[in-house]
């Protein structure tokens, strides 16, 4: 099985272990991805009000590079870039003005073929709990994991969960033999790039996430989402200075705990990229040998 | 309050409705988008009042804000509601009519950093994350904020130094020659 990939520029350098685990796993079960030959970014969050034609064609564009392609169906990621796709896909199949206007900046047509799928929704979807389980070697016993999402689920073009009260990720933990555990803060925001422009804002919302997971005592916190990670691993060093708090939980991709699950090696997932290490709660769980 | 006296009270409703398609005439103050917006703390106005001030054609006020500028994009406020208003929409319309008004904005530094991000992609098509934070700092002349975070990211592997560039760099440069500021002006 071959599908389609949309990295995302995260995912060549801070993020790079989201991609390497998610290469990782889905090789592990017999599927490969074939990336947008060339892709471009999204545009992310500050072409929206900078520049709004542009905002749409960059994604545009990466349709029309995946169609070219020959590519049906797109995983992306990161859940930005899953939105901007998504989301210029459906407006253009809406709008015929608005394709017109994007065809004609970008100098090139979208068919409307391309099925954009984030991570979750294609595990869920497309391999099947059952495939996946399948896949696995060893259970992620007695590992307390908090399922964190962000705005991940309110982005436009993005219905793969409920709003406010996702459950895609824990089914995913629970599947793989970890314990999912109930919490306040799935769908709070981490601050998202105020982290660079307003640190101290970031900090506090990093900081109030970060507290909810220990009250539950999480061993770890799952994520989907390369900015999401970043800044609730690569700040906790700066909270422990503001807040006097030492949190020490490490953040994981989602795929890393399914790579785990899988067996597959530390490194190969990219687990020692991580600021906050998880290789002593791994081997403490019996989940990686000493 | 002159504002109230404005000839035409509904202009920056209208405004905002015209490019965004969002009516922020429809909002009760029921209050429900500050009590979960996640910034809300540091706002200089609270989302409500955005609203308010929108419906009572206060655009001063508005464009010069800082809130616009903080806002997360989340989306909580929209999702929440009861009116069914975009308010994080409605957020960033008021952020391109405050660019588009040139007076002085309530943060200059998101814009500069969001501006040097786009940078960043005409002359890559990619964003070079390391270039991208360390042009910003260098922009606010403060080159060493966040270098403690430098050694371990580099250490982790999470620091591309060369970044990438694309292929087809000059498509992307047509694009971004083609592409106008708003879809609706």
């Amino acid at each position: 099985m071959q599908v389609g990939y949309y990295p995302g520029c995260s995912l060549e350098s801070s993020a790079k272990e989201f991609d390497l685990s998610i290469r990782a796993i889905l090789r592990e079960m017999k599927i490969s991805l074939k990336d947008i030959p060339d892709w471009n970014c999204c545009g992310a969050s500050p072409a929206h009000y900078l520049n709004e034609e542009l905002a749409m064609a960059l994604p545009y564009r990466n349709l029309v590079k995946a169609e070219e392609a020959g590519l049906d169906q797109v995983i992306s990621p990161c859940p930005a870039c899953y939105s901007h796709l998504k989301h210029v896909h459906e407006e253009v199949l809406k709008q015929t003005h608005l394709a017109d206007r994007l065809g004609a900046i970008v100098g090139k047509k979208y068919g409307g073929g391309i099925v954009s799928k984030h991570l979750l929704d294609f595990i869920k979807q497309d391999i099947g709990f059952d495939r996946l389980k399948s896949s696995l070697k060893a259970p992620l016993s007695r590992l307390k994991v908090v399922s964190y999402y962000g705005c991940l689920t309110r982005l436009p073009g993005v219905h793969i969960d409920d709003m406010e009260n996702p459950t895609l990720m824990d089914e995913v933990v629970n599947a793989m033999g970890g314990e999912a555990l109930e919490w306040s803060h799935k769908t709070e925001c981490c601050g998202a790039s105020l982290s660079v422009s307003r640190t101290e804002i970031a900090l506090r919302l990093v900081n109030s996430i970060l507290e909810a997971a220990q009250d539950k005592s999480a061993d770890c916190i799952a994520v989907v989402c390369p900015l999401c990670q970043s800044n609730l691993d690569t700040r906790q060093g700066d909270i422990h200075k503001h807040y006097g708090k030492n949190y020490g939980i490490p953040i994981l991709y989602l795929s890393q705990l399914i790579g785990l699950a899988q067996k597959l090696d530390y490194s190969q997932l990219g687990l020692d990229r991580l600021v906050i290490p998880p290789k002593n709660l791994l081997i403490e769980k019996g989940i990686l040998e000493k | 309050m002159s504002y109230l006296n404005s000839q035409d009270i509904h202009q920056f409703r209208n405004r905002i409705l015209s490019i965004s398609g969002e009516d922020a005439s429809k909002c009760i103050q029921c209050g429900k988008c500050t009590a979960g917006c996640p910034i809300s703390p540091e706002m200089d106005v609270q989302p409500n009042q955005i609203l308010r001030l929108i419906q009572v054609n206060d655009p001063d006020t508005l464009l010069r804000c800082s809130t616009i500028w903080i806002c997360a994009s989340c989306q909580t406020c929209s999702v929440r509601c009861p009116e069914e208003i975009d308010i994080a929409k409605i957020m960033d319309s008021i952020r391109k009519l405050a660019l588009e008004a040139k007076g002085p904005l309530g943060e200059e530094n998101v814009v500069k950093f969001d501006e040097i991000f786009l940078d960043s992609i005409r002359k890559r098509g990619r964003v070079h994350e390391l270039e991208l934070v360390m042009k910003y700092n260098l922009a606010l002349r403060r080159p060493f904020k966040d270098a403690q975070l430098g050694p371990v990211m580099f250490a982790r592997g999470k620091l591309g130094f060369l970044g990438h560039k694309i292929k087809e760099l000059g498509k992307i440069k047509e694009i971004f020659q083609n592409s106008k500021r708003l879809l609706k002006p």
